[in-house]
């Protein structure tokens, strides 16, 4: 599935630290689209960001400027000043996916299980989206004890924004 | 004058040509006609042009293919006496009556091929009155060719006797004999070939000589074809026959050449167990013979040989094929001098080699190459010839390809030593290369001793060596650094105590690289660290270690150093980052007084070194983010602290980051545990005084630009109000909110900002927040109730 032509939009929370890093993933995928970890020696990667794929609005951030730290009401805040469908989160290195008034937040959680200050026993996760038209497919994997775990959640958008599936 | 050589030498081999088509014609003439006599007198005339001095070897060759194929016509011719009328015995005496004796002599040879055929004679007088007669043409290349067309018409012969179990043994050794002979006697010409011309011509005698060698190969092939030639005949007889040869002909062009064919032509069995003998001679060959191809070619073969069978290899072992190999290359290595570096060192990787294929379990064997070379080293000044380190990086590159496990090669003392005689650049190189067979073979380091004997290997990487005034090019000093930085990771023990041994010598070296390395290698140190704290989080009582226990007090105290000695370099945002992550792995551990340690430093830093008013932003709520999770702080510490953050928050340089970073502080005082915090009106004060800080940046972006200032800031403010009105703080009322809104639509509207734009999107998702949690019904939708949009 990692070999190049797959994948059609690669989007990343942040800190991989290094530009060899950066450069691994964009031979994977070349729209790549990254923000700004704390660790990130990039400088210029941008705070927040937001993309259109198919008929939902993504909305990128590393998740380190949103406190308390992994709590959904706050980053829910984010979710509505980005006004997006979807909100791709990072930095408890805990893969998290939750339905929301409208929208959904995603935390793919650490692809290399590095250390947490939150989280204890990291296990690597990433994840994959499928969008296809109104819908859209979460698959998660999880490397946990030795073995690739994988999980399916399905979201429906609505064409009105207020409601959704609950 | 070459041009007229090349010329000339075309036109004499057209005559050449010409002449033996003439005579070639009437001999066939004679042969239809049954005319013995005849065919005779134009044979010898035919062959008589073989008698030229004229020609290279090369074109000597398309002549002797001429005659040769003229030759067999005569053959066929004498072979059917019905023909001629004459006993072959008697034509054999005919033959004799050629005038001149190279044509005597290829007759001689064609009628003896018929006589041989016709066993009418006992083959063993035939061979040798042949091999013997042919030494009338001393002349190098009519001998060759005349000596190659006697082996060519005895070959079908040999290879009879040699594959004639039934025979008698001592034929085997007549035929063995014969070739000896032949073989002797051609190389003896071939020999010759190089010392009849001096000068300038030396070098164009060497291509000539180079185009015959197989002539004189032929022999030694023919030998390793005769079947019967079994183990004993091959050791008694025919290799110290062929090694004399070898040997006393001095001549480093065929030595070379002839080692290589015996090597090549006879099976690996023989040389396994003739190893002394074959090895022997190669210290008695000319110091010019490339000693170290022929020697490799024979590693090789002998461990393609020992891969095929484990019967086999336990014959390696009886024969000490190890040792003697050894033994042999110190032996050439002493005696001859004059070899340069690069010929000594590429014998020790071919040697290597070989024992990693055959012995690939004989770590000490391995350990006794690599030891060799180092002495051998270390009698020379530094190396400076890049053909010879690159065969020194060879040598290390090995072992690790062959164990593909690192740990291995650490376990051979030697290695080390050969590093060590790298000049630096290459050192790097190298540690770079076992760096990057640990990160591709997943391999973990996981006792402290094989740690400290990998950091001594890549000592170049992890520290600046003597006299190194590098000029490194930044880019590659990056790279390697994020090497040694992966490679920390790579560092690992399940236990505990032995983790802890490992965190402290990476701790030690780490330290003593010095600042520009600290940047890349802290943090990895530093995770690390914290992750064997965590696992100890659970034990209870200290861990009864010599020298270090690992405990979670002294990580931390290590820890504490090696941050500050990176804020020093300075790289103060990044320790700042570090600090944090220590003070929260503190509070886990309950350990109030670390942690207030970490949170005091932290903000020393912020203080002090980050002056940036991006990087401040950042550190502020990385500050606020860490505080608001830690639970092990008493009432004092965690105020002074909460103090200190709400008033660097208020302290930013531009308004909105202020307004900003002040809100966040409210989750200070918020915490959604039970047992956590909730002082709903500190929280209060810090949205009031975000909403203050809002006001005055709007009132400032009237004046100084005339617009209206941002807007977005009031919304973030509603859109916490409603946050903690969720959350059930008192202090927040839905009357507040309800002026929030009002607020924000009469700052909309006097503003010349359009619909769409990023306040207005906002607010309106926050409206539709709203209308949505009123819909819910229940209590949430009571809170809501008397709010109305």
């Amino acid at each position: 599935m990692l070999v190049p032509g797959k994948i059609q939009h690669i989007i990343c929370t942040g800190n991989l630290c290094i530009k060899e890093v950066q450069d691994y993933l964009k031979t994977l995928c070349p729209d790549l689209h990254i923000t700004r970890g704390e660790y990130d020696e990039e400088t210029r990667y941008p705070e927040t960001k937001t993309l259109t794929i198919g008929q939902f609005k993504l909305g990128l951030c590393h998740g380190h400027q949103v406190i308390p730290w992994g709590d959904l009401d706050s980053l829910a805040m984010l979710q509505r000043q980005l006004d997006v469908d979807i909100l791709v989160t990072g930095h408890t290195h805990q893969f998290t996916a939750y339905k929301h008034e409208g929208g959904v937040v995603i935390n793919p959680g650490s692809a290399t299980g590095a250390y947490s200050s939150i989280t204890y026993d990291v296990n690597p996760s990433f994840v994959l989206m499928d969008i296809d038209g109104l819908r859209v497919v979460v698959y998660v994997y999880e490397l946990i004890d030795g073995e690739v775990k994988v999980d399916k959640i399905d979201f429906k958008k609505t064409t009105t924004t207020t409601h959704s599936a609950h | 004058m070459m041009l007229n050589g090349a010329e000339d030498e075309e036109k004499w081999l057209a005559e050449g040509i010409a002449g033996i088509q003439h005579n070639a014609f009437y001999m066939h003439r004679a042969l239809d006609s049954n005319n013995l006599r005849e065919a005779l007198k134009y044979s010898a005339q035919m062959l008589s042009e073989l008698r030229t001095s004229k020609l290279s070897p090369h074109k000597y060759y398309e002549l002797y293919m001429r005659a040769f194929d003229e030759l067999r016509m005569l053959e066929m011719f004498f072979k059917d006496e019905s023909k001629h009328g004459v006993s072959v015995v008697d034509l054999y005496e005919l033959v004799q009556h050629a005038g001149n004796i190279l044509p005597r002599l290829y007759l001689l040879c064609t009628v003896g091929s018929v006589y041989i055929k016709s066993k009418e004679a006992p083959v063993k007088e035939l061979l040798k009155d042949l091999v013997e007669m042919c030494r009338g043409v001393q002349h190098p290349i009519r001998g060759l060719f005349l000596r190659s067309y006697l082996a060519q018409i005895s070959r079908d012969k040999l290879t009879d006797i040699g594959s004639d179990h039934e025979g008698d043994v001592d034929t085997v050794m007549d035929a063995v004999e014969f070739v000896l002979q032949n073989f002797s006697e051609m190389n003896k010409l071939w020999v010759r070939m190089q010392n009849q011309e001096p000068g300038r011509a030396r070098e164009k005698r060497k291509k000539e000589r180079s185009e015959l060698q197989d002539l004189v190969g032929k022999n030694l092939h023919v030998l390793g074809q005769i079947e019967r030639v079994d183990l004993d005949m091959y050791k008694e007889t025919v290799l110290p026959r062929v090694l004399e040869q070898v040997v006393n002909c001095k001549d480093d062009l065929g030595q070379y050449y002839l080692m290589d064919c015996i090597i090549q032509v006879f099976p690996d069995e023989y040389h396994l167990q003739t190893l002394e003998a074959l090895l022997g001679a190669c210290p008695q060959l000319q110091p010019t013979v490339d000693i170290k191809t022929v020697l490799s070619r024979l590693m090789d073969r002998l461990s393609k040989y020992a891969a095929s069978s484990t019967d086999v290899l336990h014959e390696f072992l009886q024969v000490e094929a190890f040792t003697k190999l050894s033994n042999t290359i110190e032996k050439v290595i002493e005696v001859q001098v004059d070899m340069p570096a690069v010929g000594a060192i590429t014998l020790y990787v071919s040697l290597l080699m070989f024992t990693l294929r055959v012995h690939p379990d004989r770590l000490d064997y391995a350990d006794q190459v690599l030891g060799a070379c180092v002495k051998k080293l270390s009698n020379m000044p530094k190396l400076e010839d890049s053909l010879a380190t690159k065969q020194v990086v060879a040598l290390l590159r090995a072992p690790l390809e062959k164990y593909n496990d690192i740990v291995t090669a650490l376990t051979l003392s030697n290695y080390p030593r050969v590093m060590d005689h790298l000049d630096n650049g290459t050192n790097k190189v190298m540690a770079m290369v076992i760096i990057e067979s640990i990160m591709k073979n997943n391999t973990c380091i996981s006792t402290a001793d094989k740690v400290e004997v990998l950091f001594e290997l890549i000592k170049g990487l992890i520290k600046d060596l003597d006299g190194a005034v590098d000029e490194l090019d930044e880019e590659d000093f990056k790279d390697e650094q994020n090497s040694v930085a992966k490679l920390i990771h790579m560092l690992y023990n399940d236990e505990p105590e032995e983790m802890g041994k490992i965190i402290c010598i990476v701790w030690k070296h780490t330290m003593a690289g010095g600042p520009k390395r600290l940047p890349f290698t802290v943090p990895s140190l530093v995770f690390s660290a914290l992750r064997l704290v965590r696992r100890l989080q659970g034990q209870e009582g200290d861990i009864v270690g010599e020298v270090v226990p690992a405990t979670p007090k002294k990580i931390f105290q290590l820890l504490s150093q090696i941050i500050e000695a990176l804020s020093a370099v300075p790289s103060p945002e990044l320790a700042l980052r570090l600090y944090l992550h220590c003070a929260e792995a503190a509070n886990d551990c309950d350990l109030e007084h670390v942690a207030y340690e970490f949170f005091t430093q932290t903000f020393v830093l912020y203080e002090e070194e980050i002056a940036n008013s991006k990087a401040q932003l950042t550190a502020i709520h990385l500050i606020i983010g860490a505080l608001q999770r830690m639970t092990v702080f008493g009432v004092e510490n965690r105020d002074t602290l909460t103090h200190k953050a709400t008033g660097y928050s208020a302290r930013l340089l531009k308004k909105p980051d202020q307004c900003r970073a002040v809100y966040t502080c409210s989750h200070l005082f918020w915490v959604d545990d039970e047992d956590g915090i909730r002082d709903g009106e500190r929280v209060l004060l810090c949205l009031k005084r975000a909403l203050r800080i809002a006001n005055a940046a709007q009132q400032m972006a009237n004046v100084a630009r005339g617009s209206s200032g941002p807007i977005t800031l009031f919304v973030e403010i509603l859109n916490k109000y409603l946050y903690f009105f969720e959350k059930g703080n008192q202090q927040i009322t839905a009357a507040a909110i309800q002026d929030l809104i009002e607020l924000i639509n009469t700052e909309m509207q006097g503003d010349s900002a359009n619909p769409g734009s990023d306040p207005d999107v906002f607010l309106a998702s926050t409206l539709r927040y709203i209308q949505f949690q009123k819909q819910k019904g229940g209590i949430m939708g009571g809170k809501f109730e008397s709010i109305e949009l």
